[in-house]
């Protein structure tokens, strides 16, 4: 394995709380929150009711209109988040070698609006009213696709599905990608499942919370938590090797990924413990990195006592009780599945930017979990290093470390 | 065969809502024998626009034939049984 620097230099975000990396960024900063009660469709009757929604975003207008027909709204956000991801870092794919380039997406749930829309034309018209588009446009690699046809990306591409968690294995496997030899990868996640078969879908994790009041939904690490919030949207990150980067002219990168580890729970019911901790150590080794040296965790935020215990000990057993600052700014989007690490990978790169730590909005640390949450303000201070954890429902756990550029 | 005649004018509508319609084309002018490539349809498209027309002219259409018609008249000619 050689020690190729793999570098992100571009960022494309589809957040609840802003279009756009920018402002994705000065809302969170001020800790303005995207959750509110779903708009996609009546809620009333539903056991959840409240949502972070990606507001404002008209695809006809990003999108030719030649792609609207045959994409569900996840692969619409996908394409523009990427597109200006690619602007971000001043690629124009055409100019680069067709087989250097991929695209690696996560996927939670693949189109399932579009998917409920040609079940429901299936069922009450009939099999000819189903869309020739439903072939593909339901499935979890289609964002994939559809990004590398647009860009006639045609290096090793794919998909990986570990619902939260996706987002940092899809980038990691990215950086596998680069070290084969692939020069740019087009990276990420985004999800979009807030319709009614995906909102059934969803609840029945059991995992959501069942408030009506967005700024008491969504509280990890609360002693009042109780469930999460999902939300639609995530990020797409232009990934390159380092060398490549600085051979198209590029004077800077966002950062470095510097490490990563993942593990797969055991068993439910086999009494051994979750294999979090385990993730964030390989991560730290991979990186080459002391757990003194890591200056921000961002958190993933489950949101359930049980859950949240599980992270808060993982975290105390790397770093010390109190050892690390801890932040979940998705208090503010909610959970994005697998639009939900990238996302959080960019929000670190963003924090080492610009030396300043999110807070984790609206909740009140619960005396317990031992753990140096940033809350009510951002913490400001300089920051080389940051780790992501991200679990996904099934016993997914994946871990990221990212560091400044030099 | 259809017992009401599919028309140029049916079938652009039904191709723009299918799969758009493509900036760079002037589905205006002369198009009835361009080749559906130059207009930006690929043969997704072609069977999603056949699909419509079952459903609003009650014709079947098999698939094989209808992605191997190049061109709007050829299309055409074939769905109105010449």
């Amino acid at each position: 394995m050689t020690t190729t620097r793999v570098v992100v230099t571009g960022l494309g975000v589809m957040a609840p709380n802003g279009l756009g990396a920018e402002n994705y960024w000065a809302a969170t900063r001020n800790g303005k929150s995207g959750i509110g009660r779903i708009t996609r469709f009546d809620p009333t009757g539903y056991p959840a009711r409240l949502a972070g929604e990606v507001g404002g975003f008209a695809a006809e207008e990003h999108l030719p209109s030649r792609l609207i027909p045959q994409t569900d709204r996840m692969t619409r956000l996908a394409l523009v988040a990427a597109d200006w991801a690619l602007a971000d870092a001043g690629v124009r794919p055409s100019e680069l070698a067709e087989f250097e380039m991929g695209v690696v997406t996560a996927s939670s749930s693949g189109g399932f609006e579009f998917g409920q829309g040609e079940l429901q034309n299936l069922w009450s018209k009939g099999s000819q009213y189903v869309s020739a588009y439903q072939s593909f446009a339901w499935f979890y690699a289609v964002n994939t696709g559809q990004i590398s046809i647009r860009h006639a990306m045609r290096g090793p591409s794919g998909v990986l599905v570990s619902d939260q968690a996706g987002g940092l294995d899809a980038l990691a496997q990215a950086r596998r990608q680069i070290r084969k030899g692939s020069k740019l990868i087009v990276a990420g996640g985004v999800d979009a499942s807030i319709c009614p078969w995906g909102w059934v879908a969803q609840l029945a994790s059991r995992r959501l919370s069942t408030s009506d009041d967005p700024d008491r939904a969504y509280l990890p690490f609360d002693a009042a938590a109780c469930g999460h919030v999902p939300g639609e949207g995530g990020a797409l990150l232009i990934v390159e090797d380092a060398q490549a980067a600085r051979q198209r002219g590029v004077p800077t990168s966002y950062g470095e990924i510097a490490g990563y580890g993942c593990t797969f729970d055991p068993k439910p019911g086999s009494g051994r413990d979750s294999g979090l901790r385990q993730a964030i150590q390989l991560a730290l080794h991979n990186a080459g990195l002391a757990p003194g040296e890591i200056n921000v965790v961002f958190a993933d935020a489950a949101a359930l006592p049980a859950l949240d215990r599980i992270k808060a000990a993982a975290i105390t057993a790397i770093f010390g009780p109190y050892g690390v600052p801890v932040t979940a700014p998705k208090t503010m989007v909610g959970r994005l599945y697998s639009g939900g690490a990238a996302l959080d990978l960019v929000t670190a790169l963003l924090s080492i930017r610009d030396g300043l730590v999110p807070p984790t909005t609206n909740v009140s640390l619960a005396p317990d979990y031992g753990i140096d949450l940033v809350i009510e303000q951002p913490r400001v201070g300089v920051l080389s290093t940051a780790l992501v954890v991200a679990r996904g429902y099934g016993g997914f756990n994946s871990a990221m470390v990212v560091r400044a550029a030099e | 065969m259809s017992i009401r005649e599919v028309t140029v004018e049916d079938l652009k509508r039904i191709l723009r809502e299918s799969g758009g319609a493509n900036e760079n084309v002037d589905l205006e002018g002369e198009m009835l024998d361009t080749d559906f490539d130059v207009l930006g349809y690929d043969s997704l498209v072609l069977l999603e626009t056949a699909a419509r027309i079952t459903r609003e002219y009650g014709v079947t259409l098999d698939d094989e034939a209808v992605t191997s018609a190049r061109t709007p008249r050829r299309f055409l000619e074939f769905v109105n049984g010449g």
